[in-house]
């Protein structure tokens, strides 16, 4: 009744091809913006911020990332993890070294940073395809986590090889270190996370995005239909590699303050976004999000559900948690193969005819 | 939507996980799970069992009931930092984290929040300067000490002379295992032996290319800086190429009974360092069986009482405990906040006398913090394997570190930490 297009006339191009083409969904952003922007820095403290809103909108920017190479273009990697701490050192090589640049601009340059090293690792998809490629990838994951460990001067020589990141601010508040307020960590944050979306959604319904979903459904067919396979395989790798590497800068300055190469970005870190993407959905914006979400919120929740109102021990918690979630994720893949999105996409077909089903 | 509704529950179990009582709070956090949960759980059963005992017997400390908030870290940072920012603002007093990696994350946040943290034994080593880590502590002995003891046990064996020896350091190849390498590397230098670094990536199970390189290069002595299952497959490794176990010298993260119980009588002889002592032979511990074990209490399923880590647990408890009396005495307040426990920590003595009113005697150390050195003396023993007896024992009292070479090097890597934080000088 109120999720319908009937009476949304579109009188342009511009409305034709929005983003948003019902109503109620134009609605929706603009609240969910409001709330996110205006009403949430005002109501959250250091908890939530740390143990769930900044895990979330970092692990989303990551799957956004690898949904557009893997999702989109269909290219597996199981790199994520090692490209995230290409941004990560990036990041830190540039925050210890040019103190006195904006740290927005090391966000976006450790992104760019990761973008060559994507590019990089992205030739062998010239060659190579699905399982191969995974295997090549994975190559990455390794080598970049033991070139962080081995070479000194990416850690500045540090006895333990850790990274530190320091003060930094942004408009005169600051935003990593430990006096970094709750608010203006969740805001910075948010900022990428929305212009991120903002840009991958419209990339992926451009030219770009036809070009990398006309490989992922038949490479030799693209090729044919004048396709360039080298530029599509490699822009994807490019900006894939650019959204990760952005998660990885911020997973490291602003969500830990520390990290340790082999612990934070392992070969786990590569699978744990992986999961994300394929729960949440391949090929889609949404999914991206929901995936970060499912797995971010999921154990958050059921810890503080277990131990905090249950009173269980820890150790049973978390035994309980690993089941809990892997069933979810096992139900949600029998149930709906396509992931959260899909379910989304079918509650939306619903809704439309509601409450007058065919 | 879905998104909605996690929030609404998530707010209503954090809303209801937070009472509201006058207690001494010391959050554990702990891992009982993971790849590091045989290591983890008795330090977190020790610890535990303290300060149910402190409850049990003298109704707390100074008459304020103890209250330990357990939360799982699975030796993850991410979750590491999940537990702080649960506990933090429930009181928490002093953190004792158990991993090096949550540690680094912690040292800044928990100045910031002006709680405390203390790292005995593990974190980061120049936090002994207190003058820059104005709430870390890292007392009774850190990584640099450690190397030094290993070192000196050596020394002790050859008579004073190791120029020409060789040794190999196997580490856990993180922030861990790398601590003590500058330090080796300094007395490699002074006392004139050689120095290989044979790195173990996490979790430790697959080291063949490591031992067989100890096998072609024979060094006359192997340490290791290794935690969890990495322990239990070198000391097997080392029993397989046949190096002489009393040369191979584990860091105390490397010396409890799980690690020799894989490789059966071949651990024989293994010796580990030690900065408490072994055994439950101390009056605390027939109380512990009085009021804890046999009352049902015990944490966990009560079968550690007595193993190493469990004594560091319980050791580590135990100092916080005797913080605690410190803040109680300095401030005449009897629940303190985690402000007076900073000043508590900073000025705890531990002598044969305090130790002895607890029924602790000779288990650790004695030692005094002071403003500028949060980590003690630095004292450390090395204990044995004794495979038929099936016990860890003794072989050094309590012994003093080379601080001529470590202290330069607390001064150098403080000094840096200090000038890249802006941190002025704490003592002046």
């Amino acid at each position: 009744m109120l999720y319908r297009e009937a009476g949304d006339f579109k009188t342009s191009y511009a409305k034709d091809s929005q983003t948003f083409p019902i109503k109620f969904d134009r609605w929706g952003y603009w609240v969910i913006m409001v709330i996110a922007f205006g009403v949430v820095p005002f109501i959250i403290n250091d908890y939530w911020v740390s143990a769930v809103l900044l895990p979330f909108l970092i692990y989303a920017i990551a799957a956004l990332g690898l949904n557009i190479l893997s999702g989109y273009c269909g290219q597996i990697s199981l790199g994520t993890g090692g490209f995230m701490a290409v941004g990560a050192y990036a990041s830190y090589k540039l925050m210890t070294s040019f103190p006195e640049v904006p740290f927005f601009f090391h966000v976006i340059i450790a992104g760019l940073i990761t973008a060559m090293v994507g590019l990089a690792f992205g030739l062998p998809s010239m060659r190579i395809k699905g399982f191969y490629l995974a295997v090549a990838t994975l190559a990455a994951q390794f080598f970049l986590v033991w070139l962080f460990n081995k070479v000194g001067w990416f850690y500045n020589y540090s006895a333990s090889g850790q990274i530190s990141a320091p003060e930094r601010t942004m408009l005169g508040y600051a935003v990593t270190g430990p006096y970094a307020s709750a608010s203006a960590k969740y805001l910075f944050c948010l900022v990428f996370v929305v212009l991120l979306a903002w840009i991958a959604r419209n990339l992926t319904r451009g030219s770009f995005g036809r070009k990398w979903m006309a490989i992922r459904d038949m490479d030799i067919a693209a090729e044919i239909i004048g396709v360039n396979p080298l530029a599509a395989k490699l822009s994807a790798f490019a900006v894939s590699s650019f959204f990760v590497g952005i998660s990885g800068a911020l997973f490291f300055s602003v969500y830990l303050g520390a990290v340790e190469v082999g612990e934070a970005f392992g070969i786990q870190k590569s699978f744990l976004l992986l999961f994300m993407v394929i729960i949440g959905g391949l090929g889609s914006i949404f999914g991206s999000f929901a995936g970060a979400a499912f797995l971010v919120l999921m154990p958050v929740l059921l810890k503080n559900l277990l131990v905090g109102t249950l009173g269980w021990p820890t150790d049973l918690a978390v035994h309980f948690e690993f089941m809990i979630v892997g069933g979810l994720i096992v139900a949600f893949l029998i149930f709906e193969p396509h992931g959260l999105a899909q379910l989304w996409r079918l509650t939306k077909e619903k809704l439309r005819l509601w409450p007058f089903p065919h | 939507m879905k998104l909605k509704k996690l929030a609404a529950v998530t707010t209503a179990a954090v809303m209801m996980a937070t009472p509201v009582l006058a207690d001494l709070m010391f959050p554990s956090l702990s891992y009982r799970t993971g790849p590091y949960a045989a290591n983890g759980t008795p330090v977190a059963d020790g610890f535990a069992d303290y300060y149910t005992l402190l409850n049990q017997r003298d109704g707390g400390i100074g008459g304020v009931m103890t209250r330990v908030v357990e939360c799982e870290t699975g030796y993850s940072t991410e979750k590491g930092v999940e537990c702080y920012e649960a506990t933090k603002g429930d009181g928490a007093l002093v953190y004792q984290p158990l991993s090096t990696g949550i540690t680094y994350q912690l040292i800044p946040k928990v100045t910031a929040d002006g709680v405390s943290l203390l790292t005995g034994g593990y974190g980061r080593t120049s936090a002994a300067n207190g003058d820059v880590f104005s709430n870390v502590f890292n007392f009774p002995a850190n990584y640099w000490n450690g190397a030094s003891h290993a070192v000196n046990h050596v020394l002790d064996v050859n008579g004073g002379d190791i120029s020409g020896k060789s040794i190999a350091l196997v580490y856990h190849n993180s922030a861990y295992g790398k601590e003590p390498i500058r330090t080796l590397e300094e007395l490699a230098a002074k006392h004139g032996f050689s120095l290989s670094l044979l790195p173990v990536d996490h979790p430790g199970q697959e080291q063949k290319s490591q031992w067989l390189q100890i096998r072609r290069e024979k060094p006359d002595y192997v340490f290791m800086w290794g935690w969890g299952v990495m322990n239990q497959v070198a000391i097997q490794e080392a029993s397989n190429i046949r190096f002489p176990m009393e040369n191979f010298i584990g860091i105390w993260w490397s010396g409890s009974e799980n690690d020799v119980a894989a490789a059966g009588d071949a651990a024989n002889g293994y010796k580990a360092l030690t900065f408490h002592n072994v055994g439950t032979n101390f009056p605390v511990f027939d109380d512990i069986q009085k009021y804890v074990v046999d009352a049902g209490l015990a944490a966990g399923d009560g079968s550690n009482v007595g193993t190493v880590l469990y004594n560091r647990g319980l050791y580590g408890a135990m100092l916080a405990a005797e913080a605690v009396k410190a803040a109680q005495a300095i401030h005449g307040v009897a629940d303190i906040t985690p402000a007076m426990m900073r000043d508590g920590l900073e000025n705890l003595v531990v002598t044969d006398e305090s130790m002895e009113a607890i029924g602790m005697k000779g288990f650790g150390p004695n030692f005094a913090v002071s403003c500028e050195n949060h980590g003690g003396p630095g004292l450390g023993a090395v204990q044995q394997w004794d495979a038929t007896a099936q016990s860890w024992n003794m072989i050094s009292g309590f012994e003093p570190s080379d601080m001529d070479v470590i202290q330069p090097l607390i001064d150098a890597d403080s000094a840096a930490y200090a000038a890249e934080n802006n941190i002025p000088s704490q003592c002046n």
